[in-house]
């Protein structure tokens, strides 16, 4: 084992907090406004983690295990998925079945905490999560497996260093579409504008904020940080596909970490130019990202 | 070691009476042959060799010749593990009982099931197989119709005895085409012979998907589980969504066995059957409110995975790719272990919950956490299981289907890797709608604060509690000792699939490295867990920790009838699925200013039962009425009807 294979985990664990700051950056700047500090998300998880507790009546260990659990899966995650050119700690043919699983397991826990408050307003947001990614899963899948077809491999790792050296105008179409289809499930993923606003607190409009109201202190900071991770995990895929080897340890490393800075940048301007969807329209969107990876299969089929 | 086995089911069979010891006389003697069977079984399944034995039997064609071979004795695992488990169980369930039911016919009918199982699973002499099929049947009737003085349960003991009936129609042409074409009754000559016709093999095939699929549960012909598992006692549930359905997988492996080289077609229609009862399952599992019926239609759900598992094998066959093969026949094989494990496992814990609470209505249940923590504990390894989530068995087998599925979906044309995005797409589908289904199931029920029944629920007892602890404890280990539970697959593969024990053992062996690390990950995923727990602990220590009541954004009175209740949770997916689902509502909108009743109802109906069977069987009744006048009630007209066809068939011989 090198000791190049552990950059992608402690690149994920040191800056995903960031990834959050330059979005509420980008989104302050369109707004003219100012904005919080980029690092803000590293101050309130310091502040966070030197909290004590207070938990509902109602709640059973369920609720305090929700958190652990969904911060480990997040960590074994982030050690699955390559940074750019550098593959990833851990790397098997359909890694990509086990990255998903991990997720779901993330998910499960967090609605069950969720449902564990007895509230109506969290139920509802766990109801919308598991709908919304019930339906992000299988585009998830559906691309990633056609990223396969077109590398002839099985592994995360090993398709994305493929995929982004081939050529453009033999790949492009495929790889455009299966980018597209890539993007709306990071949005849907990580409760972001079009499908979720993290900023609308306490409103009957949310999902993932709805479903942390009952968190505090540590169980929180544990909350916010997985949350961190997942938006960096997905970034990341995104930009391992694109990103070709330019032969130097040094630039590749400062290319892709722009790259998934750059993804953040894209998600604000996202954030700042549209509106949330109605809940109705989510799922179209989701299928959509579906059928743009079926799609992509079908053109790589040639 | 078979004599034995047969011989111990037979001894428990004598001793019904009617007191409350025979429950556990019962249960005893059938853990005890479980324990003495399942001997013979791991011999085989290690060694790989072959137990026969032979005895004649004085029914035309019939031969009682039982064999103990790989395949059986895979499946035979879980039959016997979930039997004794299940007896444990029943005699808890049924403590208490003995004054107003019969529970000596209960456990005479459950030890008739078991071994109607046992000998199907053994049997290699058609009209043995059909015999102890219909056993089987027979004794799970009676089951099912256990409370029979209640309307809706004599009505599904019903639809089951129709269906199954139905089932065995079509596997007796099945049984008499093949043995016209081999010229043998034989099991083992028939897998020597195999079907040369193509034509032939193709009509079987067909006779055996539906024959066999009914038993199953393949979609269109599912509908008696959802009636008949909730209407069964939970341990005869248990018993029969966890191994009984799977009886119905074996007897088509079996089939494939003789059948020969699979054409492509039959990879389809599997792939097919797969998606359409994965998905439609697990979508009228969201949609349902009992408990129970939920469980019987997430087992239509979980034998399309097997079945996806099987058609990913089908194509591998026809390919020759063996590495397909491999994978997709181990991975639904490993299912039908895992889907025994955690299903059963469910209907125990949704059994403790009925018997705790008398009632299987989800919405009328929550915080059973906290009265009910053993229950509560396992049930949460089951669905976190069933959902396909990584420590647990459901993954392993839903990653070696992925696996296969995926490197046929990269190498090979369009015409099979189509089909195998679409069950790509399909697992993630089936995967994030069950995590929806069983968060919900668990968070209603479990979580939260007690609504109108669980008020004074109370844990179960300890014979209930042991069988689950004993499930949970398997579902766990399957799935972190996965590489090992694969290579125990080996011999049965080898049997199967037509091929070698070398082939099969190499390209297992492209699924023992990715399964290598993914339980490394699952392993570090423990490790980083309790880690956490200790930085938490120590974060924690000497701060303040108050309670206080669930933030209600400001109100101060919350009631149990506020929480999200299990039909709001699916409701969005219900919706968004309505053109399939059919949905009844019936609504009574609050109106006026100071509205007292308002009303919200919902049902949703079996799609196939209401469209498919009900209007054909009342056609089918329309026109038997037709035949009424024939039918007068005078003997004298009988006896006439009688002496016209005998004369009828004397003209036709002397023609």
């Amino acid at each position: 084992m090198k000791i190049t294979s552990f950059i992608p985990l402690f690149c994920a664990l040191t800056l995903s907090p960031l990834l959050l700051g330059i979005i509420n950056r980008t989104k302050a700047v369109f707004a003219g406004r100012r904005g919080q500090p980029l690092l803000q998300l590293y101050f309130d998880l310091w502040k966070l983690l030197r909290k004590g507790t207070v938990y509902s009546r109602t709640t059973t260990w369920i609720f305090r295990a929700g958190p652990m659990v969904g911060l480990a899966a997040a960590l074994i995650a982030a050690s699955l998925v390559p940074f750019g050119n550098f593959p990833a700690l851990i790397a098997f043919p359909a890694d990509f079945f086990f990255f998903a699983g991990l997720l779901a397991l993330m998910r499960f826990f967090t609605v069950l905490a969720a449902l564990d408050t007895g509230s109506s307003f969290e139920g509802m947001g766990a109801s919308r999560e598991v709908f919304f990614s019930a339906l992000a899963e299988p585009a998830l899948l559906a691309a990633l497996a056609t990223l396969a077809r077109q590398a002839k491999d099985l592994s995360l790792s090993r398709i994305f260093p493929a995929v982004a050296g081939a050529h453009w105008l033999d790949a492009g179409p495929v790889t455009a579409l299966v980018l597209m289809a890539l993007m709306i499930v990071l949005l849907a993923e990580n409760a972001r504008i079009p499908v979720d606003d993290p900023n609308t607190h306490l409103e009957l409009t949310m999902i993932h904020e709805v479903m942390v109201l009952d968190h505090g202190g540590v169980d929180f900071a544990f909350i916010l940080y997985s949350a961190a991770l997942k938006l960096w995990l997905f970034a990341a895929l995104i930009v391992a596909m694109i990103l070709p080897d330019t032969g130097t340890v040094a630039l590749n490393l400062a290319l892709s970490a722009a790259g998934i800075l750059a993804v953040a940048v894209i998600v604000g301007v996202v954030e700042s130019v549209m509106a949330r969807l109605r809940l109705l329209v989510v799922p179209q969107l989701l299928v959509g990202a579906g059928a743009l990876a079926g799609m992509a299969f079908l053109l790589g089929l040639r | 070691m078979l004599a034995l086995l047969i011989s111990a089911v037979l001894a428990s069979l004598g001793g019904r009476s009617w007191r409350k010891e025979i429950s556990i006389a019962t249960a005893v003697s059938v853990a005890l042959a479980a324990a003495c069977a399942s001997v013979p079984v791991f011999q085989v399944l290690a060694g790989g060799g072959i137990l026969q034995f032979r005895f004649p039997w004085p029914v035309p064609y019939g031969e009682f010749f039982i064999e103990l071979d790989p395949l059986s004795a895979w499946f035979l695992l879980p039959t016997l593990l979930l039997s004794a488990l299940c007896a444990i169980y029943g005699v808890g369930y049924l403590w208490g009982q003995e004054k107003q039911r019969a529970l000596g016919s209960v456990w005479f009918f459950y030890n008739l099931l078991v071994l109607g199982m046992i000998l199907v699973l053994l049997a290699r002499n058609a009209v043995l197989f059909i015999s102890a099929w219909e056993l089987m049947a027979v004794s799970s009737f009676f089951l099912v119709t256990f409370e029979h003085e209640r309307e809706s349960v004599r009505s599904a003991g019903w639809i089951y005895l129709v269906a199954t009936h139905l089932g065995t129609g079509f596997l007796l042409v099945f049984f008499i085409l093949t043995a016209r074409e081999t010229g043998s009754m034989d099991f083992t000559v028939w897998a020597a012979r195999g079907i040369q016709n193509p034509q032939m093999a193709g009509t079987l095939f067909l006779l055996a998907t539906v024959g066999f699929g009914t038993k199953a549960g393949f979609m269109p012909f599912h509908v008696w589980l959802p009636e008949a598992h909730p209407a069964a006692p939970s341990h005869v549930s248990a018993l029969m969504s966890g191994v009984m359905i799977k009886t119905g997988i074996y007897g088509l492996l079996r089939a494939f066995t003789f059948l020969g080289t699979p054409p492509l077609w039959w990879g389809w229609c599997f792939i097919g059957i797969g998606l359409s009862s994965g998905v439609l399952g697990v979508l009228f599992a969201l949609a349902q409110h009992d408990l129970k019926r939920l469980l019987a239609y997430h087992s239509v759900e979980n034998i399309g995975i097997i079945t996806l598992g099987m058609g990913v094998g089908l194509l591998g066959m026809n390919l020759n790719l063996p590495v397909l093969a491999a994978l997709g026949f181990g991975g639904a094989l490993l299912h039908v272990l895992n889907h025994a494990l955690f299903k059963g496992l469910l209907f125990l814990g949704a059994g403790a919950v009925a018997h705790a609470t008398g009632t299987r209505e989800m919405d009328h249940l929550g915080g059973l956490l906290k009265p009910m923590p053993w229950t509560a504990a396992t049930f949460l390894i089951g669905a976190a299981a069933i959902s396909g989530l990584p420590p647990l068995n459901g993954f392993v087998s839903e990653f070696l289907i992925f696996l296969g599925a995926l490197k046929g979906g990269i190498s090979t044309g369009g015409e099979t890797a189509v089909p195998l995005l679409a069950l790509i797409a399909g697992l993630g589908l089936i995967g994030g709608l069950a995590t929806a289904c069983f968060t919900k199931a668990f968070g209603i029920v479990f979580l939260g604060e007690p609504r109108v029944h669980s008020t004074k629920a109370h844990e179960a007892l300890w014979a209930m509690r042991l069988p689950m602890l004993a499930l949970a404890t398997a579902c766990v280990a399957i799935g972190l000792l996965a590489p090992f539970a694969v290579g125990t697959l080996k011999p049965v593969l080898a049997n199967l699939a037509g091929l070698t024990l070398e082939t099969t053992t190499e390209n297992l062996g492209a699924a023992s490295g990715p399964l290598n690390l993914a339980v490394l990950g699952s392993l570090a995923f423990i490790l980083c867990l309790l880690t956490l727990v200790l930085i938490r602990r120590s974060l924690l220590a000497g701060r303040a920790a108050e309670a206080d009541a669930t933030w209600g954004c400001g109100y101060v009175r919350p009631t149990a009838r506020m929480q999200y209740t299990a039909s709001s949770f699916a409701q969005p997916l219900t919706h968004q699925f309505r053109w399939v689902l059919g949905t009844r509502a019936k609504i009574e909108a609050p109106s006026g200013c100071f509205p007292d009743r308002a009303e919200l109802k919902t049902e949703t109906p079996d799609l196939c039962h209401g469209n498919l069977y009900q209007p054909g069987f009342l056609r089918m009744n329309w026109a038997i009425a037709r035949l009424r006048f024939m039918q007068q009630g005078h003997v004298q007209l009988y006896v006439l009807y009688i002496a016209v066809t005998l004369i009828v068939l004397l003209a036709w011989k002397f023609r």
